[in-house]
């Protein structure tokens, strides 16, 4: 483990092109990081004299409080935007609007945005670094780093483990930074939904599909299961919730008849009674509160690793 | 690359055995005292104090806690890379305690610093003191002193100094010149 390593990028834009060795390293100060947000006092001054952009063009709840707070607890500047309430609305570009951010000398970017490659976009365009909060259906990198991290803390190394990802595929950026990140940590990742929620070039990437999910959940180690997206569904993917919910959701009769009960994972908000049923995602199986409580330190991680990669003189 | 040696195996002994006997002149009764052990370095000395403490002063347990400062240096975003960070093992409150602050070598003092601040994140101590093994009494970069200390150098700042442990037992404390090539 390189411990006095850095990472390779300025960027954290997606999990596809970050090697092996960078997550290692953002795990591993992770757990530095975990130990920090747990004392009486969470907070230290590593970022102190750094300003944080959260720029989030698409509504979130979790992933902006976790990366605010991460922002905190390093004890940077943090200024917040969230496009419903600025001036996108009165048909500002991105671009302009981003400028107009950096001209008031910010040093990292936080970005959500529900265009894929948003992030990408402005990383050729800005000297800040960027974090990819979620771009549209294409990556979520820190919340695969954080489901990583969770996975690792429960069930230890992952180097060869199974890990099934359940439900909607298609619309998940979850999904695609989950498959990316876990193959690069030597896990063999399957994935079982509804098939017009999966896409039909995943085998491409290495990935199983299982149809079944009792099956899925036999063979897996951890399953993660995401949220059913309404939201980014134009046509029905499926008949009803109702089911789905029968077919594809994650019940305590489901899990009863299993050898052995894999590790439960959701990245929320949880649908309660449509992916997992209430008494699952209380029960000792899942581990979702873990995952929210890991996902701070995680990005605690990401931006001090990020913001070590430049001297204050080079800061624009 | 010459070396020399400053403490040998016995002088170890002698000074770790003088340091116990000062710090238990001021802090008997041990009953408000914290050893705070700066990571990774000071670690070995810590255990090493407490040991001898214990088994020779009876002083009862003696509180300690291993402190990691990296979060709190102030040459982050200065070096090339990110410095290694060392688990912090504090399960002692220290608000209204006197604490100590143990490490190997005081250098420029900035460890010290980073470690003042670091310890405020656990409480507010009644008295903070500065317990290292050797001094480099011409380096310091901050106004910066300790309370005890086992043996003053005067080292060139392109030298190094260096302890070398046996397990939990300090064999030898050695200081090592690179070749030095004068101007011409």
């Amino acid at each position: 483990m390189p411990q006095n390593a850095k990472l390779q990028s300025r960027h954290l834009l997606g999990l596809q092109h970050v090697p092996a060795e960078d997550i290692q390293l953002i795990l591993h100060w992770a757990g530095h990081f975990k130990e920090v947000i747990n004392r009486p006092i969470k907070r230290v001054p590593s970022l102190r004299d750094l300003t944080v952009a959260n720029l989030f063009f698409e509504n979130s709840t979790r992933t902006r409080l976790s990366f605010e707070l991460a922002e905190k607890r390093l004890s940077a500047d943090v200024v917040n935007f969230s496009a419903s309430t600025s001036s996108v609305k009165k048909g500002e570009t991105l671009n302009d609007t981003v400028s107009n951010i950096l001209a008031m000398k910010v040093d990292l970017v936080v970005i959500r945005h529900s265009e894929a490659g948003v992030a990408h976009f402005l990383a050729d365009r800005v000297p800040a670094h960027i974090v990819n909060a979620g771009d549209g259906t294409h990556e979520h990198p820190t919340q695969a780093l954080l489901d990583a991290f969770t996975m690792q803390e429960r069930i230890g190394s992952l180097e060869g483990k199974k890990v099934v990802i359940v439900g909607d595929i298609l619309h998940s950026r979850v999904a695609l930074s989950n498959i990316f990140g876990l193959q690069k940590l030597g896990v063999h990742v399957a994935v079982s939904g509804p098939s017009t929620l999966i896409p039909r070039a995943i085998s491409e990437l290495g990935v199983e599909v299982i149809d079944h999910l009792d099956d899925a959940l036999e063979w897996a180690d951890v399953a993660n299961v995401l949220r059913v997206q309404h939201e980014r569904m134009d046509r029905a993917f499926f008949p009803s919730i109702r089911e789905y919910h029968k077919r594809y959701g994650i019940t305590m009769e489901r899990l009863n008849r299993l050898k052995q009960v894999p590790l439960i994972l959701h990245p929320g908000p949880i649908n309660r009674g449509v992916e997992l049923t209430s008494e699952v995602a209380d029960s000792p199986y899942a581990a979702i509160l873990n995952q929210v409580e890991n996902g701070v330190a995680v990005r605690m991680a990401v931006l001090y690793l990020l913001a070590s990669q430049s001297a204050p003189q080079n800061v624009v | 690359m010459a070396q020399k040696t400053l403490l040998n195996q016995r002088d170890c002994a002698v000074t770790i055995s003088r340091l116990c006997h000062q710090i238990n002149e001021v802090h008997v009764p041990w009953d408000r005292t914290v050893l705070v052990g700066l990571q990774p370095r000071g670690a070995k000395l810590l255990k090493a104090l407490v040991a001898q403490l214990e088994a020779e002063f009876a002083t009862g347990p003696v509180a300690n806690g291993l402190l990691d400062i990296t979060f709190h240096r102030d040459d982050f975003r200065r070096r090339e890379e990110p410095l290694a960070a060392s688990p912090t093992e504090m399960n002692v409150l220290i608000e209204g305690k006197r604490v100590i602050i143990i490490d190997d070598v005081l250098y420029t003092g900035r460890s010290v610093r980073a470690a003042l601040d670091a310890l405020g994140d656990f409480g507010r101590p009644e008295r903070v003191e500065l317990c290292v093994l050797i001094d480099r009494r011409f380096s310091r970069e901050l106004p910066i002193q300790p309370d005890y200390s086992g043996r003053r150098v005067d080292a060139l700042n392109h030298e190094r100094v260096r302890l070398n442990w046996n397990g939990s037992t300090l064999e030898s404390v050695l200081l090592e010149s690179p070749e030095y090539a004068p101007e011409r």
